[in-house]
């Protein structure tokens, strides 16, 4: 994945989880700064997934950035009402990445 | 394509725009004419260098110079000069221009849009401060074609993916079918118009905010210094310019100087004492 290559060489050690509710519980057990997500992930979809982030102990301070095919205003506005920091609709490139990781303030 | 015929072309494309095409462009420029040829019914490339070096007419010339054009643009370019445009030239002006309440900016290479539709967002989120004021945003380029797409608005999903915040996406756009859609309210913050740097800007008018980005690089240095300085004529003492991140005015124009501190944020020089300021930037 594009996204993943380009987090390791900013030095972010990376840990993926295969559904919402698996990378809720690993949030749970140690905070990350950034997450990255899919809006249709199995069992839990980004936006539960989020809400639930949200509103975990500390769950505010991680930097969310969805990726995802959904590219609708509606979706979208959805995400950051929920507290999505930013937005990647796919497909996208490297440009895009490097340009949305440093509007996040992940750069 | 023989070397007479890339000479005569880059010649062309030279002194109508001030664009300078080196030898290793000649690829590009094929690949660029190749479509201009069919446009206008030439069988190739051979044919089109043919009809120009005839004296084509105008349309073609500028259709052409146009071709050669290198539009890439984004929204919030570098981020920094419009950071400074938000945090310092918007205050600068509220300050200095409270008895007319009014000021100009100048956006002098606009490409598709981007760059004018970035200060109108910045201007829109700050609209609070200037109830009442007339701010107006022209923007100009010399390529006809480009002004159609930015006076439209409308970008695709990777052109709104690079530099414009999700924020402002979901305020200022619609999506119509794949393409997004700039607001109603935006667009018309915006006038655009065809203008050549290289021509006079007097007809321009006065501008107080000026930003003429990512156009001198492609100007050899005579013609840097004479825009930069023509550019100069047309702004008020307290007057910005903001130029890209690879330009210059150091050995290029003194009658413009760096404004320590500000990257890309340029000043004029007072009269007499440009190299100086020059020197302390
Ligand atoms: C790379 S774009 C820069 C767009 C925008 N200012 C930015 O920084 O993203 C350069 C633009 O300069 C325009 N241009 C080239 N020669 C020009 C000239 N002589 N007068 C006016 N515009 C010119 C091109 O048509 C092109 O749209």
């Amino acid at each position: 994945m594009v996204a993943r290559k380009i987090l390791e060489n900013l030095d972010f050690r990376i840990e993926e989880a295969e559904d919402g509710q698996k990378a809720l519980e690993a949030c749970q057990r140690r905070m990350p700064d950034a997450v990255l997500l899919d809006w249709n992930m199995p069992v839990k979809n980004g936006i539960e997934f989020l809400k639930d982030l949200r509103a975990t102990p500390d769950g505010e301070r991680p930097i969310v950035v969805f990726c995802t095919t959904e590219d609708d205003l509606a979706h979208i506005q959805e995400a950051i009402s929920a507290g999505a920091n930013e937005y990647i609709m796919k497909p996208f490139d490297s440009e895009i990445i490097q340009s949305k990781f440093s509007l996040a303030g992940l750069l | 394509m023989n070397v007479s015929d890339f000479e005569m072309i880059s010649r062309l494309v030279k002194e109508r725009s001030g664009l300078l095409l080196t030898e290793d462009k000649a690829y590009l420029m094929a690949s660029r004419l190749n479509p201009v040829a069919r446009r206008h019914d030439f069988k190739g490339f051979d044919e089109l260098a043919k009809a120009v070096r005839l004296h084509g007419d105008e349309g073609l010339l500028r259709d052409v110079t146009d071709a050669m054009t290198t539009n890439e643009s984004f929204f919030f370019r570098d981020a920094a000069p419009f950071d400074h445009f938000r945090d310092l030239i918007l205050p600068h002006m509220l300050e200095h221009r409270s008895s007319q309440r009014s000021f100009r900016v100048w956006c002098a290479a606009c490409s598709s849009g981007q760059e004018p539709y970035s200060l109108a967002m910045i201007l829109k989120e700050n609209e609070a401060h200037f109830a009442g004021w007339n701010i107006e945003i022209l923007a100009t380029d010399l390529s006809r074609a480009i002004l159609f797409k930015a006076v439209e608005g409308a970008y695709s999903q990777f052109e709104v993916q690079r530099g414009l915040p999700i924020r402002l996406l979901i305020k200022y756009f619609k999506k119509d079918d794949d393409r997004w859609r700039i607001d109603e309210s935006i667009r018309r913050m915006v006038t655009y118009r065809p203008f050549n740097l290289l021509d006079d800007p007097s007809s321009i008018g006065q501008c107080d905010v000026v930003f003429c980005r990512n156009v001198l690089i492609y100007f050899d240095l005579p013609t840097k210094s004479a825009v930069l300085d023509r550019i100069a004529g047309i702004m008020p003492p307290d007057g910005f310019l903001c130029l890209g991140g690879a330009e210059t005015v150091l050995g290029v124009s003194n009658r413009v100087r760096v404004m320590p501190g500000l990257r890309g944020v340029y000043g004029l020089a007072e009269e007499g004492s440009g190299d100086l300021a020059l020197a302390a930037g």
